[in-house]
């Protein structure tokens, strides 16, 4: 299939997003902001579709306006990025404008399902230089403010006092998550940003606790879905969008399956465990641990909930059509 | 030595005076506890301490120097105790993130500061715990972690904010003794905001008592008392003293202990 440049570039173009979309996922899965990321990816569809109404390229209206939402929930602080209620309204809005401006516009009917659903496919020779550059910007960006971006995120009173400016992780960090998006639409569209971002890292976070294979994993994972996405499309000529996301849940369920499957594995440190407190020593018994925290809901919406929540916003939308 | 000192210290935040004009001094090698009813300002006074509040009048000294200088010589272990995120990390990287996690660039740890993060989680027993996901550990268990981050850098300061709550009395104890030991044994200054005296007593050299913008230092016997308590307090206070436990009443009720029961 390389013997198509189209595919040649789609592969790069991939890679590239791959890796920095799933970095910048780990971070957001972290933090429990994965809401807030979705809800910039819906904030660039208005730009972007706003941007092709003022005969400029999508993919500035899309940066600037994901760029400045980012900015913007940064400095509104913690409290506002996790109103989810907030949020959500912002992303329905955003939502809205898009297609007000696209029925200003009612030419671009297939670049507005680009928009949406991406079209990897379709990315040009350009896109991909612009999308190296978007990506190694986000890598490097992430690298610089990481260390502190950590220290806030786990322990944000201690890092205060140690000098880190919590608003100001916060902005940085969101301004990259807004780079990282805006590329990733590049490839699966606004609606699936949060299957190349969050599904591999939140899978990784599900089967190892240790922070750099944690993030290796991610991205790993985030590269098989790309790769595997891409392939499979080739040969089936189905939407490599649907086969990124069908990965994406995959694995994720695969993590929460495997580490519900493998309890033994999971606590073979726990034996040696012991309270060296005199009075309170004893052994946590394995099997009885096997931690009710396991099933707690985290702060992200379940991929498919939100995949059918996207589906219905969508088929309304139709009808309006 | 002396290791911190307030001298006609004001403290306001959003305008409302927290507290006024207070003095006192700690000399290095000192447990102090610091008590107070709810809001008296107990974890102002440490953020103070910390460099993130300023004194409105006076000035507050740590190791002689500015309250802001200080960050390397002090361990801090915040109140408020957060939450929902990095729950699926192990304890380990839950301690490190602060070893030096103020600086910018990879949380990448070089060979001392992995030495440093695996002593401070030794001195407080908690390599077990290390290796587990936060999400699985205990109230209790994740305080002992705190405490952890709180030792990393070798500090000659520790300013413990409620490591006590929502501990049961053995917890209680436990944390108590190992804080003890720390002062003792490393001569580290320890400044430990509590609710209640009780745990406390037989540990500490001297309490804090904060009330009424106030502020009186000295041991229990000489803090403890109905003509002091009943200053900070504002209102008459009696302390009674039953085998080795305080009780402090104000009429028919256990103050120190009926107005924190929400923390239970
Ligand atoms: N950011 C703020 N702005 C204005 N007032 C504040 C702020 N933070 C705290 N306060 C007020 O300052 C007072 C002192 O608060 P502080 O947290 O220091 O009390 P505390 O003694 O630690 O109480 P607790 O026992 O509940 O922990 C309280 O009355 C509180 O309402
Ligand atoms: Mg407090």
């Amino acid at each position: 299939m390389f013997e198509y440049e189209f595919m040649v570039n789609a592969f790069e173009a991939e890679t590239i997003v791959a890796i920095a979309a799933s970095l910048v996922g780990y971070f957001l899965v972290l933090r429990g902001q994965t809401f807030a990321g979705h809800a910039l990816s819906h904030v660039g569809f208005a730009g972007a579709t706003g941007a092709v109404l003022m005969g400029v390229s999508p993919l500035l209206g899309l940066l600037a306006a994901t760029v400045l939402a980012g900015a913007g929930m940064g400095f509104l602080g913690e409290r506002f990025q996790h109103r989810d209620v907030a949020i959500g309204i912002v992303l329905a809005m955003s939502l809205g404008c898009g297609l007000l401006f696209l029925h200003f516009f009612t030419a671009y009917a297939a670049q507005a399902t680009a928009l949406l659903f991406g079209n990897v496919l379709g990315v040009e020779a350009p896109t991909v230089l612009a999308l190296l550059g978007l990506g190694v910007v986000t890598v490097a960006g992430l690298a610089v403010i990481s260390r502190p971006l950590l220290f806030a995120t786990l322990q944000p009173e201690l890092a205060e006092a140690k000098g880190v400016s919590l608003r100001g992780v916060s902005v940085l960090f969101l301004v990259i998550v807004a780079l990282a998006t805006a590329a990733s639409v590049q490839i699966v569209g606004i609606l699936l940003v949060f299957t190349l971002m969050i599904a591999p890292a939140a899978a990784a976070q599900r089967v190892t606790i240790r922070l750099w294979p944690g993030l290796l994993l991610s991205v790993v994972l985030a590269l098989v879905e790309a790769w595997f996405g891409l392939t499979l499309a080739f040969y089936t000529d189905w939407p490599t969008s649907f086969w990124i996301t069908a990965l994406g849940a995959a694995f994720y369920v695969l993590a929460l399956i495997g580490r519900r499957g493998a309890p033994v594995h999971r606590h073979e440190h726990v034996h040696e465990h012991t309270h060296a407190h005199g009075h309170e020593r004893h052994v946590r018994k394995q099997g009885a641990s096997a931690s009710p925290g396991l099933d707690k809901p985290e702060r992200m919406p379940p991929l498919v909930e939100e995949m059918s929540a996207q589906a219905r916003s969508l088929s309304s939308q139709n009808h309006e059509h | 030595m002396e290791a911190l000192a307030f001298s006609d210290v004001t403290l306001e935040l959003a305008d409302r005076i927290i507290l006024s004009r207070v003095s006192f001094s700690i000399e290095e090698g000192e447990f102090v506890g610091l008590l107070g009813p709810n809001g008296a300002g107990k974890t102002t006074l440490l953020r103070a301490l910390l460099g993130l509040v300023p004194a409105t009048t006076g000035r507050i000294r740590v190791f002689s120097g500015a309250a802001a200088g200080a960050d390397e010589a002090i361990g801090y272990m915040p109140q408020t105790r957060s939450s929902n995120v990095g729950l699926r990390l192990s304890g380990w990287d839950f301690v490190a993130c602060a070893a030096k996690g103020q600086r910018f660039g990879l949380p990448l740890l070089d060979r001392a500061l992995r030495f440093d993060v695996d002593r401070a989680i030794a001195l407080v027993d908690a390599a077990g715990l290390a290796r587990r996901p936060l999400v699985e550990l205990s109230g209790g268990e994740r305080q002992r972690l705190l405490l952890a981050q709180a030792l990393l850098g070798k500090p000659r300061l520790l300013l413990l904010d409620e490591p006590l709550l929502s501990l049961d009395l053995n917890h209680q104890k436990s944390i108590v003794s190992l804080v003890s030991e720390l002062n003792r044994e490393l001569g580290l200054t320890v400044l430990f905001s509590a609710h209640e005296i009780n745990p406390l007593v037989g540990a500490i050299d001297r309490v804090l008592y904060l009330g009424n913008r106030q502020a009186a230092i000295g041991t229990v016997d000489e803090v403890i008392t109905s003509a002091v308590l009943s200053r900070l307090y504002g209102t008459d206070i009696d302390v009674v003293r039953l085998q080795a436990r305080v009780f402090v009443m104000a009429g028919a009720f256990e103050i120190e202990r009926d107005e924190h029961r929400h923390d239970v």
